[in-house]
């Protein structure tokens, strides 16, 4: 059984910005492409360095995204500071359970879940584990396509924010939970960014070849 | 050319393959990505210390009953800034009260002394002002007065009706007792010489149910015009009184005559002392007239028993001498004595004697004049002195009792053996009056003209029978003298006519006599009717009832 050739096993470099091949270097690291002056890399430099640092972030900044107020509503009537969970709760017991489903979902689950799934990815591949590398591949496309609809509440919250200036009557105004919501969005969009999906074959190659 | 590639593997590497162009080698990017997660740290920190050092003290409160508050949602404020929130509101154990805990903001441990006061705000319409109107949108909050005491809390009653001033104004609160609320409300004003000074805090019935505990709240600067001799009273609304003097209209203001309120002055008289202590306790006095009385601390009791009618009489009448209020009808009474089996009328009443002392031009202000009272007492009855009942006003009919020197009163002790002692009295004048002419009536009525006139109709016969003998015995005198004596048979027979019974002298003085029994019947009528009704000699007599 022949195993498939890669351009790593071949020595060769291909370009992220034009799609150039060309041959590496011996020292793979310090390359250019020949044709647009890219930086060239067999693998994403620092990827898993990269995606811990960027992962650790966004688990540290969850915590706070989660326990502090989203949005300060302050009206005629009161003002009222709300958190992710508070407006679950408050549309759950209000009887709008699909809209606390959504943004349970949304907001917490995914967050959470694209964590789980990069943190599992990562400490797969720093063990060069060989399970189930095609679900792993899945599992990491799934983020990536995934990741972006999480800042469903960040646009909510900026949205109603300019919306509802009525200085007197009614104001609304981002909470220190929306800056930390926001932050842990981008940052596992990121994170997910550095990771490169291609070590999650090396492993395999490696003992292949 | 992919198929190329992947067909031939490693035997023949692309020649045309440019190779890749080396470049400066940068190392800085590993150390550069382990700043975002440092940076998230200490953001993450730094929110989660803070949360903890912002944490404030949490404290409970006990209300009666929880209306508007919603924990959570629920604020505390103290001048209408946030001090914190209600985060728990429960049933206490014995579900009597209420126990809402709230947490308050970082720092604000110092301010939870002992005498801290919070109560709920909620719109409250009364006392002519209206307050927490912004509630009836934005919910119920607790308001907070600081309290001024050392003594640190946490556990807290709150206070079912919002405070009138915050704890922090500056002047005095002052206790009063008063008989009655009279139209008194908390926030009723307090007025020193008409200017709003004040305002009451509240008001409790006292334990025993015998009167009312005031509390009211003197605003600085006037708090230092309450000294411990200063009077209260009861400026509610309008006050008519109606006494011996006539009708006396009194107020202090519109405010005051549409929801009552006090004012409180110091006499003039007494020398000044220095301002009341917080708290000090002052007697409520009905109007100012008593209020200014000058203080009564003696009072001797007496007991005057009168057998005249007491209609317009009341307790608080005035006992006079000669002009000067002395003292004052405490109660009238009635008492049956079953020996002589009459009914008599003893009115109670209260002397000062230091009314006599304090308009002495010399000699001490108050006390008493005479080292020995009764001594004294007994000396002054003794030449006269008796009290009396006197018509105060013709219009009002109210009544008073005088004590006047009668020298000519009949001869009187004082009793010194019953409680209270029983002072003499004489009867009224108007009563005496009345007296007089019934008994003068009576002594007509009682004399016999019938008598009188049988007893010269007798003598007028011995008379004529002596004529008759004189006239035979002198028919021997003198022609002269016969003519004479026949003249005055003649005269004596016509006499004998006029006096005999059904002469029309005898008759018409009969006639007058009855009739002067008659005017004086109806002097007495009139002498009673006036002292029943003494206005009827302005507004004539009223017609009777059919």
């Amino acid at each position: 059984m022949t195993a498939p050739v890669t351009a790593a096993s071949l020595g060769l470099l291909g370009c992220h910005v034009c799609g150039q091949l060309s041959r590496g270097a011996a020292h793979s690291h310090d390359a250019c492409c020949p044709r647009c002056g890219a930086p060239l890399h067999s693998r994403k430099p620092d990827s898993i360095a990269r995606t811990w640092a960027l992962l650790i972030a966004a688990m540290i900044l969850y915590i706070p995204a989660n326990l502090l107020p989203m949005m300060y509503t302050s009206s005629l009537f009161g003002s009222q500071a709300d958190t992710i969970m508070s407006g679950v709760v408050y549309f759950w017991t209000s009887g709008s359970w699909y809209l606390a489903l959504i943004i349970f979902f949304a907001s917490i689950l995914v967050p959470l879940l694209k964590m789980a799934v990069l943190l599992f990815l990562l400490v797969s591949v720093q063990m060069r584990s060989h399970w189930q590398p095609v679900q792993r591949a899945r599992l990491y496309r799934l983020v990536e396509v995934i990741g972006r609809w999480s800042m469903l509440d960040v646009y909510v919250v900026a949205m109603i924010v300019s919306l509802v200036q009525l200085k007197a009557l009614a104001t609304i105004l981002p909470g220190p939970g929306a800056m930390a919501f926001g932050a842990v969005v981008v940052l596992t969009i990121f994170a997910a960014m550095a990771f490169d999906p291609r070590l999650i074959w090396d492993p395999l190659e490696e003992e292949r070849g | 050319m992919a198929e190329n590639l992947s067909e031939n593997p490693r035997r023949s590497e692309p020649a045309e393959l440019p190779a890749a162009v080396a470049a400066p080698r940068s190392r800085r990017t590993v150390q550069l990505v382990w700043l975002i997660p440092l940076i998230a740290a200490l953001v993450g920190g730094w929110l989660a210390i803070r949360s903890v050092l912002d944490r404030g003290p949490v404290i409970t409160i006990s209300f009666k009953t929880a209306e508007g508050l919603e924990a959570g949602k629920s604020k505390l404020k103290f001048k209408d800034v946030d001090i914190g929130q209600v985060s728990r509101v429960v049933l206490a154990p014995d579900l009597s009260s209420v126990i809402v805990t709230a947490e308050l903001v970082k720092g604000s441990d110092t301010h939870l002394h002992e005498d801290t006061q919070f109560w709920v705000v909620r719109p409250r319409i009364s006392g002519g002002s209206v307050s927490g109107i912004g509630t009836l949108l934005s919910g119920a909050y607790i308001g907070v007065g600081i309290g001024k005491s050392k003594e640190a809390r946490s556990e807290f009653t709150g206070l079912e009706v919002p405070p009138i001033f915050s704890t922090d104004a500056a002047g005095r609160e002052f206790v009063l007792h008063s008989p009655d609320l009279g139209s008194l409300d908390y926030g009723s004003p307090v007025f020193f010489r008409r200017l709003q000074v004040g305002q009451i805090t509240g008001y409790d019935l006292d334990k025993n149910g015998k009167g009312v505990t005031l509390r009211v709240f003197v605003n600085a600067p006037y708090d230092q015009y309450v000294s411990s001799n200063t009077r209260f009273w009861h400026a509610s609304g309008v006050d008519l009184s109606l006494n011996a003097s006539g009708i006396t209209l009194d107020t202090q203001s519109m405010v005051s005559i549409l929801l009552g309120g006090l004012a409180f002055q110091t006499p003039t008289s007494s020398s000044p002392l220095p301002p009341a202590a917080p708290n000090a306790v002052f007697q409520l006095f009905a109007n100012r007239v008593e209020a200014m009385k000058h203080p009564d601390t003696i009072v001797d009791r007496f007991t005057m028993i009168f057998t005249e009618s007491l209609r317009g009489l009341v307790p608080g009448a005035v006992v006079d001498f000669r002009g000067i209020a002395v003292g004052e009808v405490v109660s009238i009474n009635t008492r049956f004595d079953p020996v002589k089996g009459t009914i008599t009328l003893p009115v109670e009443i209260n002397y000062f004697p230091e009314r006599f002392t304090a308009r002495e031009a010399a000699g001490p202000r108050t006390g008493r004049a005479a080292r020995d009272p009764k001594a004294m007492t007994n000396m002054l009855v003794g030449r006269g002195l008796r009290a009396q009942l006197r018509t105060g006003n013709l219009l009002t009919g109210q009544l008073y009792i005088a004590l006047d020197v009668f020298p000519d009163a009949p001869k009187a002790k004082i009793d010194w053996s019953t409680t209270p002692p029983e002072f003499p009295t004489v009867v009224g004048s108007l009563q005496d009056l009345q007296n007089s002419l019934t008994s003068i009536a009576r002594k007509l009525d009682k004399m016999d003209f019938e008598g009188i006139g049988a007893n010269l109709q007798q003598t007028l016969k011995t008379a004529t029978k002596m004529m008759t003998a004189l006239d035979t015995s002198v028919t021997e005198l003198t022609p002269e003298t016969k003519a004479v004596i026949v003249e005055a048979r003649r005269t004596l027979d016509s006499a004998d006519r006029a006096l005999a019974s059904d002469s029309p002298l005898l008759q018409d003085s009969r006639a007058m006599m009855s009739e002067i029994a008659r005017a004086a019947r109806a002097f007495r009528i009139l002498a009673d009717y006036l002292e029943q009704h003494p206005e009827a000699l302005i507004s004539g007599k009223k017609e009777e009832n059919k």
